[in-house]
């Protein structure tokens, strides 16, 4: 890398530090339980707004992979979301009713809690409606992959975004609290990703599935991004650069192998097409709080008032992680 | 007979206090040397949890890094205090805190009975194996190694290229022969007692003490002096992968490492509860005199060698033409730039009527059209979609033509893809499929031109649109001309084509479908190609060069006459 570029590089690091560092006291510290968190937990990082449907089955999705502790920011939820939150064990919460798109979508808040709780930590940094998925995560739990990973000093672990559908129009089948959501959207595009490489930050840019095909198939580059690094161990001076898609310094964004080889990587199962889905819309329209003017949103708008089918005959009806494997979305590496 | 165990511990003491405590309880005594950074509380604990056992007993404690004399030393002090203290020990098993046995005491003591006489010990001449970390093989006895290799890996690399560069060599003591192995071993009393007690041992400390890694040579080499009978394998179970670190086992190979019939496993993942329950759980009261050696099942780590070496495969070379989240390969290092052979028809739907349909019915492919064309993907049979939700759309394939590529022929492996194209298409993965080994491309130059010979358009306007298509073919043929090219690549004038078509499609097809011993029975229907010569001369007489077709005359009709040659194939 040439000195230039480190230097931008360094700069625009220190610059997301100094922002996350300014939007500290945004956040209302609402819960503490910080001093139950152990040295070798697993924590994972997550800001959120009105989900309170769906937070049980997240909570007990990652403490069943054994999970340590959760620290949630609360975006001003009105819907019993702070309220829930407060009474888990292993739950430190936050609150804030600033703005979600000046702390860069949730990212500033994160990047400074990471800093004070994840150092030193295997961190996670997922929305409540993503689920990681991993090699082997039905029989192994997580601190046995971020176990692993430390044994080959790797630092960052990649999971790209599979955005799951069900088959019928979106809002047909009504989400219950503690359920499944993959239940309802259990279906999956398999292979229709596009990926480019980034030069300036080297992450892999990954767009496609259903999102794409449906929603952007005119206009492929305002795609969502897919490309996720969740999984970090958190050292002082690393920031997220762009939601969870980019990380700084940048050679935590190299989780890709270039030489032919595979390197290890997991997929976060994206429960975002399911019910309430037009409701959200419509508040998330009405807030305009989201990325790039909300166009994601402007395009769902467009197209849910006539209730599209995301499902088609060649969509993948979701399994296990193996079949992710099997499909190459994500990869065992070398770990057996 | 009695087998005494030697533990090397440096971490996860609940475990290992739980294996010495069930060899322990079975008779077997065991020795323990915990690495002498462990904190003094852990090391209490350690022997607190363990004080009920006599015949436990812990070793002198060195301080031991990774790939130095410490981990020697450790272990000779360890051995010399097993054979004075348990003189009923006929081997000695070095075994490590990670370890797991796999099968009753008793079996393992059966089994070392009935090979009273043998050690058993990796041991391999330097130039036989094939797993050296760095590269350096015979240099680790040759060279000095003064810089730590795993925090101080800059000096390490240049003193070990200095002294290359000087042709520095130490000598190796007259009758040590190096040799390597793993170094979990399991020793007869007669052979360790023989290294310990050996009279040039100063010497041979001295030497190994600054060989690099000695504890995968120090017993390895020595024993070749002393021992009667060496078995050169390890009773431990202990896989490395590509970087030299151990492969771990978890829960999820409680059945794998069951069947395996190993005595000892390492390293077990310290958290994998199941196993440590499941091998751990009060032994059956079977003694060894109940056991009969004759029945005892060697030890067949095979399959578990088969699963990581698998894992070390996906991790070096990867799944071939598989473009993912964690391999995204340069340019030529893709290692398959696709997951399987496909085949492309340039010209092939110009010339013939319904060409899709008819190279369908003999060939077991799937035959798209025109994948590339400029308004939608034509998948076969009309569909908008693909495998794996691929789309049809012109805009999501442009944006990254090469990756619908790819996605197209890894979402149809196990049936061979085949399509059209034209210089009507999209030519953006010219360069990707010439130098794709994978590609099949036939080339029919010059049949852009029917179509525009049967069009209505204004002549003038034909025109321009011929120069432009020609262009692009030329282009496109300079790029199948180039010495890089890998595909396997066909190129026909139209004129050479049709005058005997059956000869290369049988060539194509025999290609794509090598085991079909059908023959060719009918031609595909060419379509009418009355005037086509007077076409070109047109175009010739409006300034163009057409230059791409062969030769046509200008009256007369190639078509009059059905290719002769190509009956032949019909009578079959």
């Amino acid at each position: 890398m040439g000195l230039k570029a480190a230097i931008r590089l360094r700069r625009e690091r220190r610059l997301r530090q100094w922002r996350a560092f300014r939007k500290r006291r945004q956040l209302k510290l609402v819960a503490d339980r910080t001093a139950a968190i152990r040295p070798s937990d697993v924590i994972v990082f997550c800001t959120l707004r009105n989900e309170r449907v769906r937070l049980p089955y997240f909570l007990r999705y990652y403490r069943d992979l054994r999970v340590g502790h959760f620290i949630f920011v609360d975006n001003g939820s009105d819907d019993g979301s702070r309220e829930y939150l407060t009474e888990q064990e292993d739950c430190t919460v936050f609150s804030t009713h600033a703005s979600y798109k000046a702390s860069a979508f949730g990212i500033d808040w994160l990047n400074h809690l990471l800093r004070i709780y994840g150092t030193g930590h295997w961190t996670l940094t997922v929305d409540p409606d993503e689920f990681f998925v991993y090699p082997f995560c039905d029989t192994r739990p997580i601190d046995a992959l971020t176990d692993w990973l430390d044994t080959y000093a790797i630092r960052s672990f990649p999971a790209m975004l599979i955005d799951m559908y069900p088959k019928g129009p979106i809002d047909a089948e009504p989400y219950r609290e503690g359920q499944n959501p993959f239940e309802i959207a259990s279906w999956f595009d398999a292979g229709n990703y596009m990926i480019s490489r980034n030069p300036k930050m080297h992450n892999l840019w990954i767009q496609g599935g259903p999102r794409a095909r449906v929603f952007f198939a005119g206009e492929p580059i305002a795609a969502p991004s897919l490309n996720k690094i969740p999984l970090v161990k958190w050292q002082r001076g690393y920031v997220f650069a762009s939601s969870t898609h980019m990380i700084l310094p940048r050679g935590l964004n190299m989780v890709y192998d270039a030489w032919g080889g595979e390197k290890p990587s997991g997929c976060l199962l994206h429960a975002k097409f399911l019910s309430p889905l037009s409701g959200k819309v419509a508040e998330e329209m009405e807030r305009r709080e989201h990325y790039a003017g909300s166009r994601e949103y402007e395009a769902y708008r467009a197209q849910l008032s006539h209730e599209p089918d995301l499902w088609t005959k060649w969509s993948e009806r979701y399994i296990n992680w193996r079949q992710l494997e099997i499909l190459g979305l994500m990869s065992k590496g070398n770990w057996a | 007979m009695t087998v005494g165990f030697i533990m090397m511990c440096h971490t996860a003491f609940h475990r290992a206090a739980q294996v010495a405590r069930h060899w322990a309880e079975q008779g077997a005594p065991v020795v323990i040397h915990v690495d002498a950074r462990v904190s003094k509380q852990d090391y209490a604990a350690l022997g607190r949890s363990l004080a009920d056992l006599d015949i436990i007993s812990f070793s002198t404690r060195y301080k031991c890094e990774w790939g130095t004399w410490s981990l020697v030393a450790a272990a000779q002090s360890a051995s010399e205090q097993m054979l004075a203290r348990h003189p009923e020990v006929q081997h000695v098993f070095l075994a490590s805190g990670a370890c797991l046995p796999l099968r009753p005491l008793a079996e393992l003591e059966a089994y070392l009975t009935a090979h009273a006489d043998t050690d058993f010990i990796e041991s391999v001449t330097t130039t036989e194996v094939g797993w050296t970390v760095g590269g350096i093989d015979m240099e680790r006895f040759t060279l000095r190694f003064p810089f730590s290799w795993k925090t101080r890996r800059r000096f390490f690399d240049a003193y070990v290229n200095l002294q290359r560069r000087f042709g520095f060599r130490r000598r190796i003591p007259d009758d040590i022969m190096p040799h390597l192995g793993s170094q979990w071993w399991c020793l007869s009393r007669q052979t360790l007692s023989a290294i310990l007690e050996d009279p040039e041992r100063p010497t041979y400390d001295r030497y190994f003490s600054r060989v690099w890694i000695p504890d995968e040579s120090y017993f390895q080499s020595l024993a070749r002096l002393h021992a009667r009978n060496i078995e050169s394998r390890s009773l431990t179970l202990s896989k490395f992968d590509v970087q030299g670190k151990p492969h771990i086992f978890y829960d999820d190979h409680l059945q794998l490492l069951r069947r395996s019939d190993c005595f000892v496993a390492r390293k077990i993942w310290p958290k994998a509860d199941k196993l440590y329950a499941t091998f751990l759980a009060s032994p059956s009261p079977r003694s060894e005199a109940m056991i009969d050696p004759e029945t005892l099942a060697e030890p067949n780590p095979s399959k578990i060698d088969r699963l990581f070496s698998k894992a070390v495969e996906r991790r070096t070379r990867g799944r071939p033409g598989l473009y993912m989240q964690s391999r995204f390969p340069k340019r030529d290092h893709e290692n398959g730039k696709t997951s399987a052979p496909y085949s492309i028809f340039q010209g092939f739907s110009d010339l013939f009527e319904n060409f899709e349909g008819w190279l369908a019915k003999y060939v077991g492919a799937r035959v798209h059209g025109h994948l590339f064309s400029p308004d939608r993907a034509a998948f076969a049979g009309g569909e908008t979609m693909f495998n794996g939700c691929l789309s049809d759309s012109a805009a999501l394939r442009d944006y990254n033509p090469r990756g619908f590529l790819t996605n197209l022929i890894w979402n149809g492996r196990g049936e061979r893809q085949c399509f059209m194209f034209s210089p009507r298409d999209t030519q953006e993965i010219n360069w990707f499929t010439a130098t794709d080994p994978n590609a099949q491309i036939s080339v029919i130059s010059g049949a852009w031109a029917v179509p525009l010979f049967h069009s209505k358009m204004a002549f003038s306007d034909i025109r321009r649109e011929a120069a432009r298509l020609q262009q692009i073919e030329i282009d496109q043929l300079n790029i199948l001309r180039s010495m890089f090219v890998k595909a396997r690549v066909r190129v026909w004038n139209m004129a050479d084509f049709i005058e005997n078509p059956m000869e290369p499609l049988q060539m194509i097809v025999d290609e794509i479908s090598p085991r079909a011993t059908r023959r060719l029975s009918e031609a595909p229907q060419m379509v009418d190609l009355t005037g086509f010569g007077q076409f070109l001369q047109s175009l010739k007489n409006q300034g163009m060069q057409p230059r791409l077709m062969g030769d046509f005359p200008v009256t007369g009709d190639l078509l009059q006459h059905p290719p002769r040659r190509g009956r032949s194939y019909m009578v079959k």
